[in-house]
């Protein structure tokens, strides 16, 4: 699973290069730091262990650091994780975590987040890793530092530090009664630690602070509307950029005239190559300008979406051996014949748009040849990596910095405002602001990958599966095997040359692979006339996802009498990224009218950090969801998206909210694992589930209802 | 051309061109950042503000229609350091994610409470439902605005609006 994951890193992120280049923190680093306690955790075996004066070189710095931290003499505590926080609330959930191990009050944690120049090197904020490596790293830095502080508590007054304990931010020694902050014992200190052990951490069961749902760290600048998100800055000198897009993908620049933007009064008229773009005072004369300019644009011939799905079938990018994403065991080919029922099915996913609220925004500054950009980005690094190499310059002339950000659902993994805004900035010789309109993000930023997934299965009279074939054309490996016992497999994923630019999406391909594994067990459940839940438990020996299906079902009320006839039960679950989820929805159909009137979700995440931002993250990627499951889509001809608005794609609102009910399974004894994304997972196939229990209709493409429910009997 | 735009409280004076529309005048001009862009075209209802108790989309509304109105931005709503009810209960009730749709939702909610004031959660959803919030967190911010509601019913609680 691990390598199908980075397979799938490797072919959606659209910076595809991901070294582990480290930025060692700058001199003025340390300046800014002052005196206190720095602490630093090195991966084992990366390094050898040094400590010591801070400032005495570079090369003491080990270069696969995770996190550091900083206890100053004025007592304030300050986290640096390159994560950034873009709704999923890890800003409060990793102080919590810092908090707890040190004994402090959550208010005296500062987190500095997604700042090159100032926070450890990070990939990015995404595949669900923040909690349980990030969490982790910083559990074990704060733990660390509470350490050092006893020893030097213990060296100062010559006692065992076995003998000390800490609370409130000061080491006691009970027996003497003697107190110090940690203030007072960092005072006058600069030391500096580089950590390679694993110290001991607080476990889960005794967590006070870890494990309690404090409300958002700065959660009323966002009440008060005073956080600046990017497309909210402003500094001295600043323009507003404008880009003149193409008139459809892979479009040349045939010929423009921008003599009309250029007479007119501040306007700054950019192009180089098919780059066209335009800085202006204000945005409406930024407006004006871009629109005065005459394009044309050669536009070769491109893929529609009537052909979308034969294209990802007959098209495969690469060789099957090349993706290295299949997995077989036992012999398909002789097992064929044992079962007693066997059947094939196709199921479809369309393409679909992340929408983050607010669009890719970013504010690029060169101070002679050092670019600073501020942009809502999940991988600051990355998008530091495009600007470099962008503008021919070295990472080290590049500082990037990521305001707490409107949203991003694994769609802003790239650094596109960032790269244009340095563009437009550096033409114009000043600071230039850009903020995409929703057009443009529609258009110009990725989607989520269509797919096509073939499903073969059979089992014995009795309902255990005999053998499952599963291909993913184009849509992604995550999540792709099965969860259930079935001892002939294959499963493969092949990637596809699609048409529209693709990448990741909350929860990746997982999604779209329990979409159709969850109905397809479904569709054999009902053709061997078994239960649907419990042919899968039959089929199932987790105890960990029996244990998530088990507690949906209780809380649903599976196998109860229906209140009315047109009501459909149905059930769905499955393992990724380390949660276990199931999820029970059900349906009303009027006519052609679904609505989804109730889901149950139980999620298993392994030790809960923050159980009512859990809570929350569950049910809003419930709502995320139906959207996809229900009628979100792209459409497309010819290079042009044809629905880029939000008044023609349409997404969940209140009027689209079930009742949502969630089961959390606090394990306490299991690690902490990522939330935000697998409980997306279930929604989509418990659905279609459902309309085929309510209706006898089965729906086998996503979305399942764009245009309410199909006569009986038009399904493919 | 000139504007006279009365903004939470204060009167500005302003030349702008007539095409540009409110959202644009309040983030650029005035520096009232609180009110978002999300679409555009009103469909999303990051941008709301309220002009004369009602919600409106500033994208979509051109200067010259709110000139001499009395106008209501998220920044304006707290006072004196304490929160408004809205705002504390979307801030209890932990009612957002990432908070992009935040102001305009406690914008139209609170024109709502204005309305109906002890709302149901179908009127509140039907009220609601020209927001977005991509985040899903529907069900939070309807536990918000009841709360709100009966925060701003007791007789010894903050009751401005």
């Amino acid at each position: 699973m691990a390598r199908a994951a980075d397979s799938e890193l490797q072919q959606h992120n659209a910076v595809s290069r991901l070294h582990a280049a480290f930025s060692l923190p700058r001199r003025g680093f340390f300046k800014l730091m002052g005196s206190g306690l720095f602490v630093c955790l090195a991966r084992p075996g990366a390094f050898s262990q040094e400590s010591g004066k801070a400032g005495r070189g570079r090369h003491e710095l080990p270069t696969t650091i995770d996190s550091w931290l900083h206890i100053g003499d004025d007592g304030e505590i300050t986290a640096f994780t390159g994560k950034v926080e873009v709704g999923q609330n890890v800003r409060t959930s990793l102080a919590q975590q810092v908090a707890e191990e040190l004994r402090v009050p959550l208010a005296s944690i500062k987190m500095v987040m997604g700042d090159t120049e100032l926070t450890p090197y990070d990939m990015g904020t995404f595949g669900s890793r923040t909690t349980p490596q990030m969490g982790l790293e910083l559990r074990k830095v704060a733990a660390s530092a509470r350490s050092l502080l006893i020893e030097t508590a213990a060296r100062n007054w010559q006692a065992q530090p076995t003998d000390l304990v800490v609370a409130h931010a000061t080491v006691h020694d009970p027996k003497s009664g003697r107190a110090i902050s940690y203030a007072e014992l960092v005072r006058a200190q600069k030391l500096t630690k580089v950590i390679l052990d694993d110290p001991p951490l607080t476990p889960a069961s005794q967590w006070k602070m870890a494990g309690s749902s404090p409300l958002k760290v700065n959660g009323r600048d966002f009440v008060t509307g005073a956080h600046k998100y990017t497309s909210d800055l402003t500094i001295s000198g600043m323009l507003y950029g404008k880009i003149i897009r193409p008139s459809a993908f892979s479009a040349k620049l045939a010929s423009c005239d921008t003599s009309p933007a250029e007479t007119l009064p501040g306007v700054t008229v950019v192009r180089e190559g098919d780059f066209l773009g335009v800085a202006a005072r204000d945005e409406i004369s930024a407006q004006r300008a871009a629109a005065a300019i005459r394009t044309q644009w050669e536009v070769p011939g491109q893929i529609s979406e009537r052909d979308l799905f034969s294209r990802l079938r007959a098209t495969p990018s690469q060789s099957q051996s090349e993706s290295g994403d299949e997995h077989v065991t036992g012999a398909i080919d002789e097992a064929r014949a044992q079962a007693a029922k066997t059947i094939a099915r196709t199921y479809t996913v369309a393409y679909i748009a992340h929408v983050p609220l607010e669009p890719r925004a970013a504010v690029a500054e060169w101070k002679q040849d050092f670019l600073t950009v501020w942009t809502g980005t999940q991988r600051p690094f990355a998008v530091r990596q495009e600007l470099a190499e962008a503008f021919h310059i070295a990472e080290t002339s590049v500082r990037v910095i990521v305001p707490d950000t409107g949203s991003a659902y694994g769609g802003k993994h790239s650094g596109e405002a960032a790269v244009e805004a340095a563009r437009l900035a550096k033409g114009a010789g000043r600071p230039v602001k850009l903020v995409w309109t929703r057009e443009e993000e529609f258009t110009w930023a990725y989607f989520r990958p269509a797919g096509v997934i073939d499903v073969k299965s059979g089992a014995q009279a009795d309902g255990g599966l005999v053998f499952w074939e599963f291909d993913n054309y184009n849509s992604g490996p995550a999540a792709m095997l099965t969860p259930y016992e079935v001892p002939h497999q294959r499963i493969a994923f092949h990637p596809a040359d699609a048409p529209l630019r693709q990448g990741s999406y909350r929860s990746l391909a997982a999604a779209a692979n329990h979409f159709a594994r969850e109905s397809h067990m479904d569709e054999l459940a009902h053709e061997l006339g078994m239960d649907p839940l419990k042919f899968r438990l039959k089929n199932l020996t987790n105890q960990r996802l029996r244990a998530a299906f088990m507690a949906a079902a209780d809380k649903f009320g599976w196998g109860r009498e229906k209140s009315s006839s047109g009501r459909g039960f149905g059930v769905a679950g499955g393992i990724e990224k380390g949660g276990y989820i199931a999820t029970c929805a059900e349906v009303s159909v009027n006519r052609e009218q679904v609505r989804v009137v109730r889901v149950v979700e139980a999620f298993d995440c392994g030790a809960v950090v923050n159980p009512e931002e859990l809570s929350s993250q569950i049910s809003g990627a419930i709502v995320q969801g139906l959207g996809g499951a229900l009628f979100e889509a792209i459409h497309f001809e010819n290079g042009r998206i044809l629905n880029p608005h939000l008044s023609s794609y349409r997404v969940p609102r209140f009027s689209d909210l079930p009742g949502i009910e969630v089961v959390v399974l606090d394990r306490k004894d299991q690690p902490p694992a990522g939330a935000g994304e697998t409980p997306l997972t279930g929604i989509a196939p418990a659905v279609a589930n459902a309309i085929f229990d309510a209706t006898r209709i089965r729906l086998r493409s996503m979305p399942l209802i764009p245009n309410g429910l199909p006569a009986a009997g038009a399904n493919p | 051309m000139s504007f006279t735009l009365l903004v939470n409280g204060a009167a500005y004076s302003l030349d702008v061109p007539p095409e540009e529309t409110l959202l644009s005048v309040i983030r650029e001009r005035l520096g009232l950042t609180g009110s978002k862009y999300g679409c555009g075209e009103g469909r999303c209802g990051a941008c709301t503000v309220l002009i004369e108790g009602s919600p409106v989309r500033s994208c979509s509304m051109k200067i010259g229609a709110a000139a001499g109105k009395t106008i209501t931005t998220i920044e304006g709503l707290a006072s004196g350091g304490s929160l408004h009810p809205v705002q504390q209960a979307f801030l209890e009730k932990q009612a957002f994610q990432c908070g992009y749709c935040t102001p305009g939702m406690i914008l139209s909610a609170l024109a709502l409470l204005e309305h109906i004031t002890a709302p149901t959660s179908e009127q509140i959803g039907r009220y609601l439902d020209g927001n977005v919030c991509r985040c899903g967190t529907y069900p939070r911010i309807i536990e918000a605005v009841h709360a709100a509601a009966l925060s701003r019913s007791k007789p010894n609680g903050k009751s401005r609006g």
